[in-house]
């Protein structure tokens, strides 16, 4: 029991980090009807940003913030000069983009840092918390997360631009009829979810430590989630976060060991995507012919 | 002049729709385009707010807008109620008002203007945090107008405001539009199939076809011009 209890709670920690960049795939999916594959990279490589600052003797939290803004910017940067120019292109070339994107972030990285696993620091002290069941560091993720939630419903549900992606996101003809700048809003949609996945880098680094091949395993528990909630779903994906976290350190503790693990996120993919394509949050889109 | 429009040709891809459609309209007027489907009465009013690709010259309050961007356009003060609503189906009733007013930085004036709004509207203050597509066909017209005129416009265009409305509340409708542009001067641009209803409303019309304005003149011409009745007005 108390073996369960510690794997639910490890679970949910990694699950947040699982929501957190499902949050980032679901934002530019909402936008652009397209699943960034490159999300995962680009939270490796502002990862990498962290650990330089880190090492040169930045104090954490301080080069935590400014991570977050140099991602923010790289998102928006890769929008305006990347993206843009494919906007009317066909859904393959985007992408081919997406992927050449993940392929050039990795190579960078690795070029940059070499392939040499790094220890990445937690800022969150030493000794567990709730007795044996949860150590700090995935007591503190799980807080993290739920700040970088809250602060994003927040921000989209309560503020003018918020408002504003939102409907850049669901109708762009009518949102530039009221004067929306519609490719700014999809550029700070891309500078968002940059910053929420150099979060989630940040804060599986200290598990998975760092290098250019981290967040390969996250992004495909990300998009397991992702699809659980629904795609279009940021709610369904906070919850098919969790869900995913746990089940998978449940299942790869108790039932398939830890080898399998990643096997959990596939089968998930697959399972959804033949049982309930829209997800078991998402909304089901029907076109009348 | 508030609006002019001089030899405008625009198209898609390789099917023209305009074939130089010249065309003015004063300041605080209502101006009604008349024409059977597929003349281009739509397209005009796409090309006004740059949503269309366009040669010629169209200017607003005597300022070239041709190559301006959709949403710089709205920003002059031009209000599209587009050809089926436009309305933000996800978002509520209020959510949708407030984004009619983003480009606005006036915040007093615009609240003033939402109780205005609802003032005219009062359907729409009962449903304010309802999802706007649980709206009914005809609370939805009434949305779009008064999302456009929380932008404060000097002028709307109106396309087709009557479709899929009940006579009773088109002509509640129009009655309110009449009252806007009394009160507040606001200029109209109306695109509609019911050509007695608009004609009512407009001080002036024209009539298009495949692309040409062929007739021009204030309202009560073309309602007693021969062909604009036997066309358009069916006696």
């Amino acid at each position: 029991m108390d073996a369960l209890l510690h794997q639910v709670l490890a679970g949910l920690a990694t699950g947040g980090i699982y929501a957190s960049l499902a949050l980032a795939l679901v934002m530019i999916y909402q936008a652009t009807h397209l699943v960034n594959f490159a999300q995962g990279e680009l939270a490796m490589f502002t990862t990498y940003i962290a650990w330089s600052l880190i090492n040169a003797g930045m104090p954490y939290w301080a080069a935590f913030f400014l991570t977050v803004a140099i991602a923010f910017v790289l998102g928006v940067v890769i929008e305006r000069v990347v993206i843009r120019p494919v906007e009317r292109a066909p859904v393959l070339a985007v992408v081919v983009v997406f992927i050449a994107l993940l392929l050039i972030f990795n190579s960078v990285t690795g070029w940059i840092y070499t392939y040499t696993i790094k220890q990445f620091p937690s800022p969150f002290p030493e000794q567990p918390i709730l007795g044996r069941y949860l150590s700090s560091h995935e007591a503190g993720a799980i807080g993290v997360t739920l700040v970088v939630l809250a602060l994003l419903y927040a921000f989209f549900r309560f503020t003018p631009l918020g408002l504003a992606m939102r409907a850049a996101a669901q109708n762009p003809e009518s949102s530039r009829l009221v004067g929306i700048r519609v490719g700014w809003m999809l550029a700070l949609g891309w500078g968002l979810a940059a910053a929420i996945g150099s979060v989630a880098g940040m804060m599986v680094a200290p598990i998975v430590y760092l290098d250019p091949n981290m967040m390969g395993g996250v992004l495909l528990y990300a998009f397991a989630a992702a699809l659980v909630g629904g795609i279009d779903n940021p709610w369904g994906a906070v919850a098919g976060g969790f869900l995913v976290g746990v089940l998978e350190n449940v299942l790869g503790a108790f039932v398939i060991g830890n080898e399998l693990k990643l096997s959990v996120a596939l089968v998930i993919i697959v399972g959804v995507l033949l049982v309930k394509p829209s997800g078991f949050f998402g909304r089901v889109q029907v076109t009348r012919v | 002049m508030l609006l002019e429009l001089k030899g405008v040709h625009a198209g898609y891809g390789a099917t023209r729709v305009l074939h130089g459609i010249d065309f003015a309209m004063g300041e605080r007027s209502i101006s009604a385009l008349l024409g059977a489907n597929g003349a281009g009465k739509t397209t005009t009013l796409r090309a006004i707010c740059g949503m269309v690709r366009t040669q010629g010259e169209i200017r607003f309050g005597g300022e070239d807008i041709r190559h301006r961007k959709t949403e710089d356009i709205a920003r002059l003060g031009i209000a599209h109620v587009p050809d089926g609503r436009g309305t933000f189906l996800h978002l509520t009733t209020e959510e949708n008002l407030r984004l009619g007013a983003y480009a606005r930085k006036d915040k007093p004036a615009v609240a003033r203007d939402l109780e205005r709004v609802y003032g005219y509207f009062p359907r729409l203050y009962e449903r304010r945090r309802q999802q706007a597509g649980t709206l009914s066909g005809g609370e939805q017209q009434m949305l779009a107008v008064s999302r456009a005129l929380m932008l404060a416009p000097k002028l709307m265009l109106l396309d087709e405001p009557s479709f899929g409305l009940a006579p009773l509340v088109v002509r509640e409708l129009f009655g309110i539009l009449r009252t806007i542009n009394a009160e507040a001067g606001v200029g109209m641009l109306l695109v509609e199939q019911n050509a007695a209803m608009a004609l009512e409303l407009a001080d002036q019309g024209c009539v298009i076809e495949t692309g040409r304005v062929v007739l021009s003149g204030s309202a009560k011409d073309l309602k007693q011009d021969d062909a604009v009745r036997r066309s358009y007005l069916g006696y």
